[in-house]
């Protein structure tokens, strides 16, 4: 590595269908600008695993390979991702690395971005009611596990503090007993 | 022979194994050669009507029906609202992989459908999990409603004596109520995946797909190929009624579906769009062999000993309580070993019980196998074994979601069909 390696700060960019746009947008306005990009996608085995499940499930038929609907899911997964990380490029628009991974989405981020000085991520979960699930199940992964700051977004306009709920109407009761002074 | 069924080594058909040991038992005198030429007699029919109805569906496929069907989700999926666009997917999984099940069977929607799901979703950049998980699953829990769903279901409908019109009639709603199961379960379970959206863009539409390969094709959206082909769902459609009206004339529903198959395939050679070869092998004539040496070699099992060792398990009647018992004995059954020889032992069992004893035996071998992902452990554990990349799947998600839909399917299945028998009589 060349001193002026060491001084680009290297940031990855999470990018999922649906959310990615997000993500891209924020690190462009939120990164340094000589920042080394890099793109990354992760593949996740268990859909095409889905369809190899079922198939191998037709007892009595799944002896063609060709049929086998698991093996074209992953070749279109594969195209999907390309074409994914190809927009996410577009989007971007500066120079960057584009890094399509294979496993478990919030294992793989994780270790992929490892040696890297920022991480960007958007939000997965169910958002419709705010609260403990709607950081879904990669990214409160990825925040808990991920060995570099990570930047979380809103995919959408981020919501107005208005919106939070008011705090309980009735408190709760106070201890019977006085707290031991020593606190 | 069950052994080879779930191995398969070296790929070679199921048949290669199940049609050597029909002839080993015969010769053996484990089955009488006239038992086995009855139950010959009486799969024959239901193999010919298998056959059949493969066939009309690979026609289908080749007429465009299913790239229809993926261009119909895209553009009624796409709206205005980015955040509504993967639930509304998902009804339109729903309503096509449950129709597409009923109609053309299970094996269409596994092979032919779930790869035209998975490109729709990528096109429409939503999560595709939730979409192809629900192909999965509606192959086996909707392919209760008539007689041509499932293999299961042609053989248990020859045993039952029902008519075809009956027989729908009594599993419309058992088949509604299992949809139902699935879809409540699926809106929560996979809720993260189907509320992430962006909202922050207006420049999204329907993405352009680059036709490189077959596999992309499936999702391709020029309408040179994705109108509605006319012409097959009206066959198709008249079809169906012909199979009721047939069978209430006591003719054989089986060559109706013969004609429609014939009807489709005669088109297609004159158009030059399908090989002769082709059909043939849609056909799957190895397939055919192995149901045929299957029920024989499960007839010689189930007759010397295992039908008594499984008699008194099976309740006899048609009370609610009996049904419960029945469907639920033939979901644990079906995933021990497979839901095809689970039907096939069960059925002799259960006959004589009537035909309310029948259809709970399918609802639990069609909703059981939603349990493992592979539809029964053997198939699993040998899956398991074979594994050679390095990740495994999340097994674990599978049997969750097995866990939360396929026991209240069942419950509420039987619940139905029981609510059936009595307003329709069995």
């Amino acid at each position: 590595m060349t001193d002026s390696d060491t001084q680009l700060r290297s940031v990855y960019i999470w990018v999922c269908e649906g959310t990615w746009r997000a993500s891209v947008d924020a690190a462009l306005s939120l990164a340094p600008a000589d920042a080394r990009f890099t793109l990354l996608h992760v593949t996740s085995p268990d859909v095409p695993d889905a369809a190899h499940g079922a198939y191998a499930g037709l007892f009595g038929r799944g002896h063609r390979a060709a049929d086998d609907p698991g093996t074209r899911l992953e070749k279109m997964a594969a195209t999907s991702a390309s074409d994914l990380l190809k927009a996410a490029a577009a989007r971007l628009g500066r120079r960057c690395e584009r890094l399509e991974v294979q496993g478990r989405p919030e294992r793989a981020e994780v270790a992929a971005s490892a040696d890297a000085d920022l991480l960007v991520v958007a939000r997965d979960g169910d958002r419709t009611r705010l609260g403990p699930k709607s950081l879904g199940k990669i990214t409160r992964f990825v925040v808990d596990h991920a060995a570099c700051p990570v930047l979380l977004v809103w995919p959408e306009p981020a919501p107005d503090v208005a919106t939070i709920p008011p705090p309980p109407h009735h408190p709760p009761p106070p201890p019977h007993h006085p707290s031991p002074p020593d606190r | 022979m069950l052994a080879w069924a779930v191995i398969r080594p070296r790929g070679w058909p199921e048949a290669v194994a199940a049609a050597p040991a029909a002839v080993i038992l015969i010769a053996a005198g484990a089955i009488p050669a006239g038992a086995a030429g009855s139950e010959a007699r009486q799969l024959g029919p239901v193999i010919g009507f298998l056959a059949a109805i493969l066939v009309l569906a690979h026609l289908c496929d080749d007429d465009g029906l299913f790239r229809a069907c993926g261009a119909w989700m895209a553009r009624s999926s796409a709206g205005p609202s980015r955040r509504a666009v993967p639930r509304r997917l998902l009804v339109q999984v729903f309503v096509i992989a449950s129709v597409t099940t009923a109609v053309l069977s299970l094996d269409a929607t596994v092979v032919l459908l779930t790869p035209v799901v998975f490109a729709t979703a990528a096109r429409l950049e939503v999560r595709a999990r939730p979409h192809v998980y629900a192909c999965t699953h509606l192959a086996n829990s909707a392919s209760l409603l008539l007689p041509v769903s499932n293999l299961t279901n042609l053989l248990a409908f020859a045993a039952s004596g029902l008519a075809f019109g009956h027989f729908a009639a009594l599993m419309a709603v058992p088949w509604l109520a299992a949809i139902g199961v699935e879809y409540v379960v699926f809106g929560r379970f996979f809720a993260s995946d189907l509320n992430t959206s962006d909202l922050n863009t207006g420049d999204l539409n329907v993405r352009p797909r680059r036709d490189r390969d077959r596999a992309d094709q499936d999702g391709a959206d020029d309408d040179e190929n994705t109108r509605l082909p006319v012409f097959t769902v009206i066959v198709v459609g008249l079809t169906l009624a012909g199979f009721a009206g047939a069978s209430a004339a006591g003719v054989n529903p089986a060559w109706v579906a013969f004609a429609g198959a014939v009807v489709l395939a005669v088109r297609a050679l004159i158009r030059r769009r399908v090989a002769p070869a082709s059909l043939v092998r849609a056909a799957d004539l190895p397939f055919l062999l192995f149901v045929l040496s299957l029920g024989i070699v499960v007839k010689a099992v189930t007759d010397n000993g295992l039908g008594r060792a499984l008699a008194p398990l099976l309740p006899g009647g048609t009370s609610l309580p009996a049904l419960l018992a029945t469907a639920a004995l033939a979901a644990a059954l079906a995933n021990v070993c497979n839901n095809l020889p689970a039907v096939l032992v069960l059925l002799p069992l259960a006959a004589p019980s009537g035909a309310g004893a029948v259809l709970a035996v399918l609802l639990g071998v069609n909703i059981g196998p939603n349990l493992t992902y592979t539809g029964s452990l053997a198939t699993l554990l040998w899956r398991r074994i074979l594994r050679h990349h390095g990740s495994s799947p999340d097994l674990g998600e599978f049997t969750r979601l097995g866990l939360l839909t396929v026991p209240a399917g069942l419950v509420i299945g039987v619940l139905a069909l029981w609510a059936g028998l009595h307003a329709l009589g069995g």
